[in-house]
């Protein structure tokens, strides 16, 4: 069922889409967002991609295979948890960089949780729709 | 304190790997442990000898009045003492007799931790603490009667053993938790400031039987003596230590510790001595039809609790002294009986005394040893045993009905001659014998043990004063609650007593001359085995079964609208009850609200409900899939409208994914149909709706009746001041509460790799069979 | 709105409800499906329902004020749809397998081959 607007649109609307689900994770601890918001936004801008072509191509063009996000995201959330540890205060404490980077903003623990969530959903997402479309 | 009490743990974790990197010669190093402790607690002794009471406090749950706090007394320190002494002999013994064995790491891990349980146990001065210590011994023990866990027998005994003695334990848990309601403490100590409080309470009788069932089954008081002579199936040396040095006196230890503060009621005496002199008799009476070694000792150890108890119960200062001097020299003796049986067992390959002799020669050391703990089990003069047995005719014949008691302590002070011999004299000397393997003197290590448990035996009877004023007098004050004066145990000159322990010693010496005739006459009368306890336990755990099988049948019909419709009823029917106590008019659930609706709002929720009667109603898959998203952008919309932008959001994405899932199985799923009988049908949809009906209702009343909450409160002020956010939902899921989040992100991930795994790993199709 | 969408919640925990008793393990998904939705706005409309005030500070704000809508229902829920997509999705795969290895699509001839094996 490979419809050549579909694909063309697809073409474009990935990268858009890819842009808009890191724009709604950084923004995500101020504005309406986050992690699982930005992780499913890019998750259905791969599952565009599968739909327009096939399960080959997209995962070709994701790279990394989705188990490893899974992976990679709950290693980063439980790292981010333990690193207040070093510091001597209880696990999962908060802990931020005072400097303000342009574009990101604020950088702390927290923050880098929410990548992991984002991660973890986006492989979540992907491993599951991939495994079953190949089927 | 604290490391010496655990020490017993830390070196178990670590023994298997010494035994590992040292093979045999770790043994030595185990047994400098219980050596030093034993050193370690010796140093108490004077400070002890003076009256002082020692102790170290430990905070664990301070909130629930749970602390490791520890007492060292005169009772805690005889019994510390004894388990190190005897723990320091057996682990040097058992590295000779298990030498080699695969599984010794295992061993040494078990009986070390054991050793440390069984301190716990009578250094707590918590009640908490010393419940937690008792069911460790018990499970450790179960563990070491298991040990040759490959033998039907060793697992059936072990889970006997756990079963009796465990579930003393829970009696235990709650006699202790009625304690801590009467007088408010869980310390031992408290107690005994205000011990008659326990006694006036009228829960004063339930608190007695419960402590009184723990007490028992632990130290295999009738009814429950059956798992001791099962418990046989355990190593001998874990024999040794567990079921005849220590363990199984924790009971009697339990009682000596509660006898200031539950003891002197005319309940205390009127259970406690008909109890110790039944088992008493019995265990006597059960040793003498035995021919294995070790069930014959086992029994003995049986009848021996049994006289502690007794003592015990009397409570006088007298018959308390001769429980403490019993107890030493019983462990003393009994340890060494054991060792040497295990030696037979180990040099010649059998255990039948039927089939024992002439191993005088071969074994000459052993045979030394074996002597001078018999003669101390005997009672013979200067040993220590005989002191201990004169203390308990002296208490007999001072008790009230002096004749029957005394007459059965007599009666059983003459088995014990009896199978002292049977057991350490007879296979040394007996004319003729048949044996699987020719004996041998067996390496240093494992006769040292038997020779020092009888020389201590003979050296402490010869001079009774250095256990009398160091270690007895403050045991029996700490067992009594008071201090007294106790005589000086010594020569006495002839008097009743004497008579009756010369007395004692001829029918015994008599009775080992015509063993074998004797024990196969008594054989004869067997019915106990029938109907005796250990049938009732056997028929108990089958009737377990049963019931289990018969209540899992009924619950668990394996039809899941069973299931669903249990779920939902029960839910239904608690709901409309608290719904009904809440006595809300109609008008508190509709009037302020219904009007409060705009006409896109209004929209929206005709549009759910249709789609919802849709998808239930749908012929068609692709319908039933269109509807449920029509109804999943519903939702969205309301979380839109609502101030929700995060679960707008992502209930956006996640309908479309969902979809698409759904799309991509669309055609490999069967077709809709309607499977089940309209009457089915029609009871399901009414307590559908019924239910439907319910959770409406339960959304208005709580509208109806919510008030403000504190913790939303807690939020608004500090998202931005503590977590440096400005959006509160997010700040929740990955500051506040992330720690959910973390487990929720897990679950997601096991949910993704169980789809990962049902579809790409297939088992062989050869593998499968059809059923 | 509250009172309209009570009915619709009451609405779809019945449809839900009946779905999952039926014996078609299709209609089993389904239902599981729509009981998610209903319990997420269960607990939607049992926080509160607001129009216009998400629980999103002002940039000049330190802290919320006014009648915003409660975040922790919202905190709640979010995690409970994504979850609730994964659920959905191992039922959908281990139904699928079911009728594949199976052969039925009906739960109560399931029912004889759980117990024999």
């Amino acid at each position: 069922m490979s419809s050549i607007i579909l694909s063309t649109a697809t073409r474009f609307l990935l990268p858009l889409l890819l842009l808009l689900s890191v724009y709604l994770l950084f923004r995500g601890h101020n504005e309406p967002g986050g992690g699982f918001v930005g992780g499913l936004v890019a998750a259905s801008a791969f599952s565009l991609y599968m739909i327009a072509f096939n399960v080959e191509k997209a995962r070709r063009i994701l790279r990394i295979d989705p188990r490893s996000l899974m992976g990679a995201g709950l290693f980063l959330a439980s790292v981010s948890a333990w690193i207040s540890l070093l510091q001597g205060r209880p696990f999962m404490t908060g802990i931020w960089v005072e400097k303000v980077f342009p574009v990101i903003g604020k950088v702390g623990t927290p923050f880098l949780f929410d990548v992991g969530v984002y991660l973890v959903v986006i492989g979540v997402s992907l491993t599951i729709l991939f495994t079953m479309a190949e089927e | 304190m604290i490391y010496a009490l655990l020490a017993g743990f830390a070196v178990g974790l670590l023994a298997p790997v010494a035994v590992r990197a040292l093979r045999d010669r770790a043994r030595w190093l185990i047994t400098l442990l219980p050596l030093g402790l034993f050193t370690y607690f010796s140093h108490y002794v004077p400070r002890i000898q003076s009256g002082e009471r020692i102790f170290f406090h430990y905070s664990w749950l301070p909130d629930l009045e749970i602390g490791l706090s520890l007492c060292l007394d005169g009772l805690s320190l005889l019994f510390a003492l004894l388990i190190t002494v005897v723990g320091a002999i057996v682990c040097a013994y058992s590295g000779e007799y298990l030498s080699g064995h695969r599984d010794l790491g295992r061993f040494y891990a078990t009986l070390l931790a054991f050793m440390a349980s069984m301190l716990g146990v009578v250094l707590s001065d918590n009640l908490i603490a010393l419940f937690v210590f008792w069911e460790l011994t018990s499970v450790t023990s179960y563990v070491l009667i298991g040990f040759d866990h490959e033998r039907e027998a060793a697992r059936s005994s072990a889970l006997q053993a756990l079963l009796v003695t465990g579930l003393g334990g829970l009696t235990l848990l709650a006699a202790f938790l009625l304690m801590k309601q009467v007088t408010g403490t869980f310390e031992t100590s408290a107690m005994l400031q205000g011990a008659s409080q326990l006694t006036a309470s009228p829960l004063y009788p339930a608190i007695f039987f419960l402590i009184l069932a723990g007490a028992a089954t632990k130290s295999a008081q009738i009814p429950f003596h059956f798992w001791l002579p099962n418990a046989m199936e355990a190593p001998t040396p874990v024999s040794t230590y567990l079921h005849a040095a220590t363990m199984v006196k924790a009971g009697v230890y339990l009682l000596a510790r509660f006898s200031p503060i539950l003891g002197g009621t005319e309940l205390w005496q009127n259970w406690i001595i008909p109890l110790g002199a039944g088992t008493m008799v019995t265990g006597a009476w059960l040793a003498l039809v035995q021919k294995d070694l070790k069930r014959i000792l086992a029994c003995t150890t049986v009848s021996a609790l049994g006289i502690c108890v007794l003592l015990i119960g009397m409570g006088t200062p007298t018959s308390l002294h001769a429980c403490m001097l019993f107890l030493a020299a019983h462990g003393l003796y009994k340890g060494g009986l054991f060792l040497v049986a295990g030696i037979i067992d180990h040099e010649t390959g059998t255990r039948d005394a039927e089939d024992l002799g002439r191993l005088g020669r071969a074994m000459p050391l052993t045979c030394a040893a074996a002597f001078l703990t018999a003669l101390s089990s005997a009672g013979v003069y200067p040993f220590l045993g005989f002191i201990g047995k004169e203390l308990l005719y002296e208490s007999t014949l001072n008790a009230s009905l002096p004749f029957l008691f005394t007459s059965s302590a007599v009666f059983t002070g003459m088995v014990f001659v009896t199978m002292g011999g049977i057991v350490a004299v007879r296979p040394f000397f007996r004319g003729d014998a048949q044996l699987p393997k020719i004996p041998h003197e067996p390496p240093p290590g494992m006769w040292l043990g038997p020779l020092v448990f009888g020389s201590l035996g003979l050296l402490l009877g010869l001079f009774p004063g250095i256990l009398h004023s160091s270690l007895i007098v403050p045991a029996v004050h700490a067992s009594l609650g008071q201090s007294v004066a106790l005589e000086h145990p010594a020569w006495h000159g002839w008097d009743l007593k004497l008579l009756l322990s010369i007395g004692s010693l001829l029918a015994g010496g008599a009775v080992f001359w015509k063993w074998s005739i004797v024990r196969k006459f008594l054989a004869g009368w067997s019915i106990f085995r029938q109907v005796g306890p250990a049938a009732l336990y056997d028929s108990s755990l089958t009737l377990l079964e049963v019931i289990a099988r018969r209540q899992t049948r009924f619950f668990q019909s394996g039809r899941l609208n069973i299931y669903l419709l249990t779920v939902v009823l029960t839910a239904v029917a608690f709901l409309s009850w608290a719904l009904s106590r809440d006595e809300l008019s109609v008008s508190d659930l509709l009037l302020h609200r219904w009007r409060d609706v705009r006409l896109y709002e209004a929209i929206i929720a005709v549009v759910l409900l249709t789609s919802t009667v849709i998808a239930v109603k749908a012929d068609s898959l692709l319908v039933a899939i269109v509807a449920l998203g029509v109804v999943g952008y519903s939702v969205a919309l309301v979380f839109l409208l609502f101030s929700a932008p995060d679960l707008a959001m992502t209930q956006f994405a996640i309908e479309t994914l969902s979809v698409i899932l759904l799309m991509l199985v669309l055609f490999r799923l069967p077709r809709l149909k309607n499977l089940s009988r309209r009457r089915n049908r029609l009871r399901d949809g009414i307590i559908a709706l019924s239910a439907g009906a319910v959770t409406a209702l339960l959304v208005l009343a709580v509208n109806a009746s919510r008030g403000g909450g504190k913790i939303v409160t807690f939020y608004a002020e500090n998202s931005l001041v503590l977590a440096k956010g400005r959006n509160v939902v997010n700040v929740i899921l990955v500051d506040f509460r992330g720690f959910d989040t973390l487990g929720e992100i897990t679950v997601l991930t096991v949910a993704a790799i169980g789809v990962y795994s049902l579809v790409k790993l297939r088992v062989p199709s050869g593998e499968e069979g059809d059923r | 709105m509250e009172v309209e969408l009570a009915v619709a919640v009451g609405g779809l925990y019945a449809a839900g409800i009946y779905l999952v008793m039926r014996r078609s393990i299709i209609k089993l998904i389904i239902g599981l499906s729509l009981l998610g939705h209903a319990a997420n706005l269960l607990i939607f409309t049992m926080g509160g329902l607001v129009r216009g005030q998400p629980p999103v500070m002002h940039p000049w704000e330190t802290r919320l004020v006014g009648g915003f809508a409660d975040p922790i229902p919202e905190a709640l829920i979010l995690t409970a749809i994504v979850i609730g997509f994964g659920v959905q999705a191992f039922a959908i795969v281990l139904i699928k397998h079911t009728y594949q290895a199976t052969g039925t699509e009906d739960l109560k001839d399931l029912q004889s081959s759980d117990l024999t094996s």
